[in-house]
């Protein structure tokens, strides 16, 4: 394993690392009367941002209360990720390619269920509505876009990696040019 | 009698046909206004204004801030008066503000704003504002818009040379418009004992640097004239204030002829640092005196009053060295301080000259003892000659008030022959005039009494309408005006109408208040004793006949929203928290048929309706303030039971299948 992609995976690693001192994934909601916006920040570990306004808000149309002990994955999740980047440091230390791949899919497969969880919880919250709630639109759900825009009556729901997401993304990218960058030549250099 | 008359028809009937000719009356206004006036003038929807504007609301007792160049009424902010609008006076938490030695006195007459200054600039921390009636000074917090300490000042009637500051409002101060015997002195004396028993007493009220807290530190008694406006020094004239005084002639019947007998009256000038060495020395006397003193609490939401007894006076003809008076021409209102601290600006109202007085003559003159006789054998006059920088000339009649802008330039208002005059502060020369619509008292150039003015524009006052607006009944609007002073000729750009009568305004650049504003208050920090955090913590308590109700407000609903167990002849205080934590989301809470106001609740904050049932029914409550698409769902009853019936407290919200 060349110097190189040894030092790409430990600054692979640091950026990992910034998730749990950074915001992954930001919701940003806005109307004409919330001028300033409303946003709900996701970490590694919880949510942060105007929860309580948009709790206000959601029982208008009957949506289920957003509450960070509800989410079993917050607990699981800084160790899940935690051992990853373990991997992912091993890789470099042993210079074991093999790992690196096994790192490189783990990060893939935590990507995908990662991000299908999200989209369930998104679907739960906009499609399974309170029948008393005091808005009803037929045929109307509201479940917040996975990535980008979308228009939910007044509000305009935008869904985009925060700081944290962004980084970790960058970090793949890296995870994915140590193993595909330069191409099998240097294979001799390894043992 | 028949050839006076003649004489006057005359000129009368020439001048109409002059107007008659040109097509335009005298006295209509709008011909001076530029074509542009409206774009200069126009703040685009969205938009913020330039300027914040602290207008007095005279005889409202309130203020009003305006944006400026819009004119826009921005909120009409309850200080000395009831406001039913939003419980202010109404509320048992606001109640003790309005308390005096008198009692509650739910009115007064506000005249002059004066915005905090640190080292001669407007710091946009504060505004303070006087009761003119029952003599208090008021101080308005700018970071939340309400008024959050209210002083009573004992030993004057009529707080009106008030609440002028000093550079780094060490002090705000207070004089009185009626001398009368001081307070202690009972006062069942002959009125025509006046110059015997009646007194002034300048009040020096101490403020906080931190927390502007107030506190009467010391009173100046003074001799028995009126005393009217003031201005502190700046600069080099740091430790002097300057009063302006009228009935020197110590008049006290039918003061229209005779307190206006002299030809001069006085500009006061009073060395406060001395004042303050004197006091520090132990050298005041301490003097029985009864003055509430009410306070805000931010975090409690709630006023508490105190009544003071003692106040430390100094009799200023025993302290040579403290107070100097410098002769001006007949009944001057404004006194009025340059930029620089060396020119003092003084207006006689029935004079016809603007005499400019320098800082550095009047010291000069106090070191070479060039006197004018003395008052009351001790208190020297100075030679009027001898601390007079010039004379602007010819300026118009009446001149009422002075400012300055950042160009080097005063202007002061003409109250009888309602114009603006613009006139150059280093040779005295009148530079532009303009007529104002009509009778104009003060005027306010942004920063114009500081060290520092911002200039551009210049807001002018004034008493009379006429035939400004739509008429209105008998009964018409004040107005505020607009003039561009950026370039050599001033322009009238706008005139919009005001609250009560404002007296004195006190314009501020916006980026200076806009700051600090304070959007909600944080329900964690609310320690008032009857808050509730949270709906599951609300509760109905008899005590006797005091019933409590500990109520929440939230969109869109009340929470308990049915209350039994009522009775008639109770005495139910219901206390409200408005558990929003978000930006202008204030409720509302009104009763039927109860004998006071309503109340409107800030986010986070808790306010208390005191309300007696006096009749057996159902009694319906509901949210006054457009909160959200179900503001008109967010109601309750009270169910009112006769006296000595049984049926006991009860008070629920029922199950939300929504929220829970």
């Amino acid at each position: 394993m060349k110097t190189f992609t040894r030092t790409l995976i430990f600054i692979s690693c640091l950026l990992m690392l910034t998730a749990y001192f950074l915001p992954l994934w930001h919701i940003g909601l806005e109307a004409p009367q919330y001028p300033e916006g409303l946003e709900m920040k996701i970490w590694l570990n919880g949510l942060t941002g105007n929860i309580d306004q948009i709790n206000g808000l959601n029982h208008y149309i009957g949506m289920k209360f957003i509450s960070v002990d509800d989410f079993k994955e917050f607990k699981i999740l800084p160790y899940v990720f935690g051992a990853l980047t373990f991997v992912g440091l091993l890789a470099a230390v042993l210079k074991s390619r093999r790992l690196l791949i096994v790192w490189f899919a783990g990060l893939c497969l935590f990507a995908i269920v990662g991000f299908g969880d999200f989209y369930m919880w998104e679907y739960n919250y906009g499609h399974k509505l309170n029948p008393h709630a005091a808005i009803k639109v037929e045929g109307m759900n509201y479940q917040p876009p996975l990535f980008g825009y979308k228009q939910l009556l007044n509000f305009t729901a935008g869904s985009l990696p925060d700081t944290g997401g962004l980084l970790v993304g960058l970090g793949g990218v890296l995870v994915a040019i140590a193993i595909f960058y330069p191409p099998r030549r240097s294979s001799n250099h390894t043992k | 009698m028949k050839i006076l008359n003649y004489k006057l028809i005359l000129p009368a009937a020439a001048f109409l046909a002059g107007s008659a000719l040109t097509g335009c009356k005298p006295g209509q206004g709008g011909a001076n206004t530029d074509a542009d006036a409206a774009k200069k003038v126009y703040v685009a929807p969205g938009k913020y204004d330039e300027v914040y504007t602290f207008m007095s609301g005279g005889f409202s007792g309130q203020v009003a801030a305006y944006g400026i160049p819009s004119g826009r009424l921005l909120k009409v902010i309850p200080v000395f008066s009831q406001n039913p609008e939003n419980g202010w006076g109404y509320s048992e938490e606001t109640k003790p503000m309005l308390n005096t030695s008198h009692g509650f006195v739910a009115w007064d007459d506000s005249h002059h704003p004066e915005l905090s200054k640190t080292n001669g600039e407007d710091d946009g921390r504060w505004l303070f504002i006087n009761g003119n009636n029952t003599p208090r000074i008021a101080r308005i917090n700018l970071s939340t818009f309400k008024t959050d300490e209210i002083l009573e000042l004992p030993n004057i009637g009529g707080n009106h040379a008030s609440p002028f500051c000093t550079e780094n409002t060490e002090y705000v101060v207070g004089n009185t418009r009626f001398s009368e015997p001081l307070d202690n002195a009972a006062g069942d004396v002959p009125i025509d004992s006046y110059k015997k028993n009646f007194k002034g007493a300048v009040s020096f009220v101490k403020v906080d640097k931190e927390s502007g807290a107030m506190k009467l530190a010391f009173q100046l008694i003074v001799p028995p004239f009126n005393y009217d406006l003031a201005h502190a020094g700046k600069g080099p004239s740091h430790d002097w204030m300057f009063f302006t005084c009228y009935n020197t002639e110590q008049a006290h019947t039918l003061l229209e002829v005779n307190a206006s007998q002299r030809d001069k009256d006085f500009v006061m000038a009073i060395n406060w640092k001395k004042a303050e060495e004197l006091i520090a020395q132990g050298k005041g006397t301490k003097t029985p005196a009864k003055y509430a003193h009410n306070v805000y609490n931010e975090k409690t939401h709630s006023a508490t009053s105190v009544m003071e007894n003692e106040t430390q006076t100094l009799d200023v003809t025993k302290f040579p060295g403290l107070v100097y008076y410098m002769p001006c021409p007949k009944s001057p209102h404004g006194v009025d301080v340059s930029p620089d601290g060396e020119s003092i600006v003084a207006s006689g109202k029935l004079a016809a000259v603007i005499p400019v007085f320098s800082y550095k003559k009047m010291l000069d003159a106090i070191d070479k003892k060039q006197y004018d006789g003395t008052i009351d054998g001790a208190l020297p006059v100075l030679k009027y000659e001898a601390v007079l920088r010039g004379e602007v000339k010819k300026p118009g009649l009446g001149p009422l008030h002075t400012e300055f802008d950042d160009k080097g330039f005063a202007y002061t208002t003409m109250f009888v022959s309602s114009e603006v005059v613009k006139w150059k502060v280093d040779n005295l020369e009148i530079i532009d005039r303009s007529p104002a619509f009509y009778s104009p008292g003060h005027l306010s150039i942004p920063g114009g009494d500081s060290k520092k003015p911002y200039g551009k524009y210049v807001i002018v006052m004034d008493k009379i309408t006429k035939d400004r607006y739509l008429p209105t009944g008998p009964e018409l609007c004040q107005a505020a005006q607009l003039f561009d002073i950026s370039g050599n000729k001033m322009k009238l750009l706008l005139d919009f109408p005001t609250i009560g009568e404002p007296h004195y305004a006190q314009s501020i650049p916006a980026e200076k208040i806009v700051k600090n504003q304070v959007k909600f208050f944080k329900l964690a920090e609310n320690t008032n004793p009857y808050a509730v955090k949270s709906e599951k913590e609300t509760k109905v308590v008899r005590n006797g006949k005091r019933v409590d109700v500990y109520m929440t407000a939230m969109r869109s609903h009340l929470a308990p929203d049915n209350i039994e167990g009522i009775k008639v002849g109770d005495e139910v205080y219901i206390h409200v928290t408005n558990l929003e934590q978000d930006w202008d989301v204030p409720h509302g809470f009104a009763i039927k048929g109860a004998n006071n106001a309503e109340l409107l609740i800030m986010p986070g904050e808790t306010t208390t309706l005191k309300w007696n049932p006096y009749q057996q029914g159902i009694v319906p409550f509901y949210c006054t303030d457009f909160c959200s698409a179900l503001h008109q769902e967010m109601q309750g009853y009270f169910r009112v039971s006769p006296a000595g019936s049984n049926v006991p407290i009860k008070f629920s919200i029922g199950v939300n299948p929504v929220t829970q």
